[in-house]
């Protein structure tokens, strides 16, 4: 079994059967990361490099973590100073990192489309870890990793994205990918974070985070990103945390089975209490954890395409 | 010298005239048309013209010509040959430049830099100094030096209050007021937004942003009975709105880019920066819109917004990738191909939007095809089917989304003072 594609850019369009090979591949990942030695020979002798033109914690160390996994050669390029800035355009950057042989590039970066923009200029294999608010594919199929790990299935569920859709990568992806393995996918969040058309793509919207709890199986949290600029499209956080945020008392009052996940970092007291955050409904640091095992899935199955 | 263009259909809709004819130039002056002699045919050189037609020379008054400032984009001297090449006899270049179009000596340096040319350049001269939107340009000054509209293009004129002033005090001058209408707090985006926007996560320039300033032109050109001129139309209220303007009576016209009546904001999946432009490529609706305001005249004429960018500058990251793209050498080919061939226009309604509409605009005197009259000329195949190849237009930048594209329609000479460019040649005659 090989993917259809040699890059990973997005979820938009990507086949079920290979959406299910990365989720059935991760699984066997999963179970390595549970062993004493969490180190496989899979990708000895490839090299990998890490294009990080935008500040990336989480996703970084993840991927970083996923690739020494399988033994391949990593390289860390991380700069927060766009191309513009710097004098070296990025078409040139990424001529001089591929002069060194390297045999994939994950990148992310501010702009939407910049992983479209490498494949015509590199050979590489291109993993897309977040193009501004465009997709993040590799979050999607973790989401979609720890929804399944903890639901037994996607198909049929109910799958709200709660919060600043309109600003967030991780809200497309997640919509793609779980409406491609048949699940029902909604938003919700005040009208100014709910994008133009969103309905289009058979996304129901909700407007009050009431109806979002009562009638989803999952609510996948978004980060408010401040630094994103959400403060010119909510009055405060305040007001944002009482009528939209998950509180404890909500779930308990209106859905107590539903499943809470958030892509990190948290906010906490904003899009999500702190109680539910360390509660029982939440699976945050599963995601963390099987984050590595989705990339690594990822790699290795870009990694050894012939 | 003497030329002759033989057997050319000669279409001037400003004197109705729709002919196949004989047309002698001589030194530069239309000598006569038809009843030529036996001895004129043997001094003259002939140009065989069958099938081709011949008008008065297109003039593009949204040219962006980059000097002074960025001479390694386009100057003075690339623009105009590429406006030849395309099929332009006069251009209006506009004033974002480094320095401004702000003062009579910009005014004049591009004037004398584009003297002895076949093309006539008309500077457009800025509407606030530095097109900074604080404070009004001397307005008369420029006029006088040869501005022949004023506009802050590529911004627009931020507060009402010093549009009020502009309108007012252009009104001595009857030169239009050039508006690139954009409500700036509704405009930080990338492309048009649209759910094409929500499915390639670019932040969009929603289709109101330009309304709403269209909008407001209007009440204050009515206000103030000033002359306005809509840069770049793209979207279809502000076409309704241009047109219940119009059937008021209120000096307001319009014109449309062919790369906004030919494309639509799907092109952008490519994330080819090359598609990037502003106002942004819009929806269907939008270009069904516009090609109609094209047909009942709400929009008056066609001009390319050429606007030359370096490679290094355009082929960029998505978000930071400048805004526009070249068109002189295509503009007539698509509108042609895209107006003409799909029963849009006639031929003789496109003549009007790119040689006549224009110029009336800008109050210069319009080229007609007469007897005693200099030889202003554009001479089109409007059958000829050819292939865009960037690579060898006449402009100094080569970004344009329409190579390797397939037209049909192209100018295949241009004749203006005493000059005539043909077969990729420019020489007297």
């Amino acid at each position: 079994m090989a993917l259809s594609s040699k890059h990973l850019l997005g979820l938009y369009g990507v086949p079920k059967e290979d959406i299910q090979l990365i989720l059935d591949t991760a699984r066997t990942f999963r179970e390595v990361l549970e062993r004493p030695i969490k180190k496989v020979p899979t990708l000895q002798g490839k090299t990998i490099v890490n294009l990080f033109y935008e500040n990336s914690t989480r996703t970084r160390i993840s991927f970083e973590l996923a690739q020494k996994r399988l033994s391949a050669d990593t390289i860390n390029f991380s700069t927060s100073t766009s191309s513009t800035k710097k004098g070296e355009t990025f078409k040139d950057t990424v001529r001089n990192i591929e002069a060194m042989k390297v045999d994939m590039i994950v990148v992310r970066h501010q702009s939407a489309g910049v992983p479209q923009y490498l494949t015509k200029i590199s050979n590489a294999n291109i993993i897309n870890a977040g193009d501004g608010l465009h997709e993040h594919p590799t979050q999607g199929l973790l989401d979609m990793y720890s929804i399944n790990e903890k639901l037994g299935k996607l198909e049929g569920l109910n799958v709200c994205i709660v919060g600043d859709v309109a600003h967030s990568r991780v809200a497309l992806s997640n919509i793609f990918g779980l409406k491609t393995m048949g699940a029902n996918v909604s938003v919700c969040g005040p009208a100014t974070m709910i994008p133009i058309g969103i309905e289009k793509l058979g996304v129901k919207v909700y407007n009050k985070i009431e109806d979002a709890i009562k009638y989803n199986n999952v609510l996948n949290v978004l980060r408010i990103q401040l630094e994103r600029d959400a403060g010119r499209r909510i009055p405060s956080l305040r007001e944002y945390h009482n009528y939209f945020g998950i509180t404890t008392e909500r779930i308990k009052n209106l859905n107590p089975e539903i499943l809470i996940l958030h892509p990190g970092p948290i906010n906490r007291g904003v899009e999500i209490s702190s109680e539910v955050a360390d509660g029982e409904f939440q699976i945050i640091l599963d995601q963390v954890t099987n984050g590595v095992a989705v990339r690594m899935a990822v790699l290795y199955l870009l990694g050894t395409m012939h | 010298m003497k030329i002759i263009l033989k057997e050319i259909r000669i279409i001037d809709p400003s004197i109705l005239l729709n002919e196949i004819n004989d047309i002698l130039i001589v030194d530069g002056v239309i000598n006569k048309i038809g009843n030529i002699s036996e001895e004129e045919y043997k001094e003259s050189k002939i140009f065989e013209m069958k099938g081709k037609i011949v008008s008065p020379g297109f003039f593009d008054m949204h040219v962006h010509l980059r000097e002074p400032g960025r001479e390694d984009e386009e100057t003075i001297e690339t623009g105009s040959n590429a406006a030849a090449a395309g099929g332009f006899t006069g251009i209006a270049c506009m004033p974002n430049t480094n320095p401004a179009i702000d003062s009579a000596e910009v005014v004049r340096f591009i004037k004398e830099k584009s003297l002895n040319h076949l093309v006539d350049v008309y500077p457009i001269g800025a509407a606030t100094l530095n097109r900074k939107g604080e404070s009004i340009s001397p307005i008369l000054e420029l006029y006088e030096a040869g501005a022949v509209g004023f506009s802050d293009d590529g911004n627009v004129i931020k507060s009402v209050g010093i549009l009020r002033n502009v309108l007012e005090y252009c009104k001595i001058t009857n030169a239009p007021v050039i508006e690139h209408c954009e409500d700036e707090s509704l405009s930080d985006g990338a492309m048009n937004e649209s759910f094409t926007s929500t499915l390639l996560g670019l932040p969009g320039i929603p289709t109101v942003a330009e309304d709403l300033i269209v909008a407001r032109d209007i009440m204050m050109a009515e206000y103030v009975d000033g002359k306005v001129h809509i840069a770049h139309i793209s979207s279809k209220k502000s076409v309704e709105l241009v047109r219940q303007a119009k059937k008021k009576g209120i000096k307001v016209t319009a014109e449309v880019t062919p790369h906004h009546f030919t494309l639509t904001d799907e092109s952008l999946k490519t994330f080819d920066t090359n598609f990037k432009m502003n106002p942004p490529l819009r929806s269907k609706e939008d270009v069904e819109a516009i090609i109609e305001g094209l047909k009942d005249g709400t929009i008056d004429c066609i001009a390319s917004d050429h606007a030359p960018h370096s490679i290094e500058e355009k082929e960029m990251e998505f978000i930071y990738a400048p805004n526009g793209i070249i068109g002189l050498e295509t503009q007539i080919g698509l509108a042609v191909s895209e107006l003409v061939k799909k029963k849009h226009l006639t031929i003789e309604q496109l003549i009007e939007k790119f040689a006549i509409n224009p110029r009336r605009i800008l109050n210069l005197e319009i080229p007609s095809i007469k007897t005693g009259e200099k030889a202003n000329l554009t001479i089109l195949d409007s059958e000829l089917i050819w292939t865009v190849e960037v690579g060898k237009f006449k402009s100094k930048s080569k970004n344009s989304p329409f190579d390797k594209k397939l037209l049909t329609g192209k100018s295949i000479a241009v004749i203006n003072n005493s000059k005539m460019f043909f077969e990729n040649k420019f020489f007297n005659i």
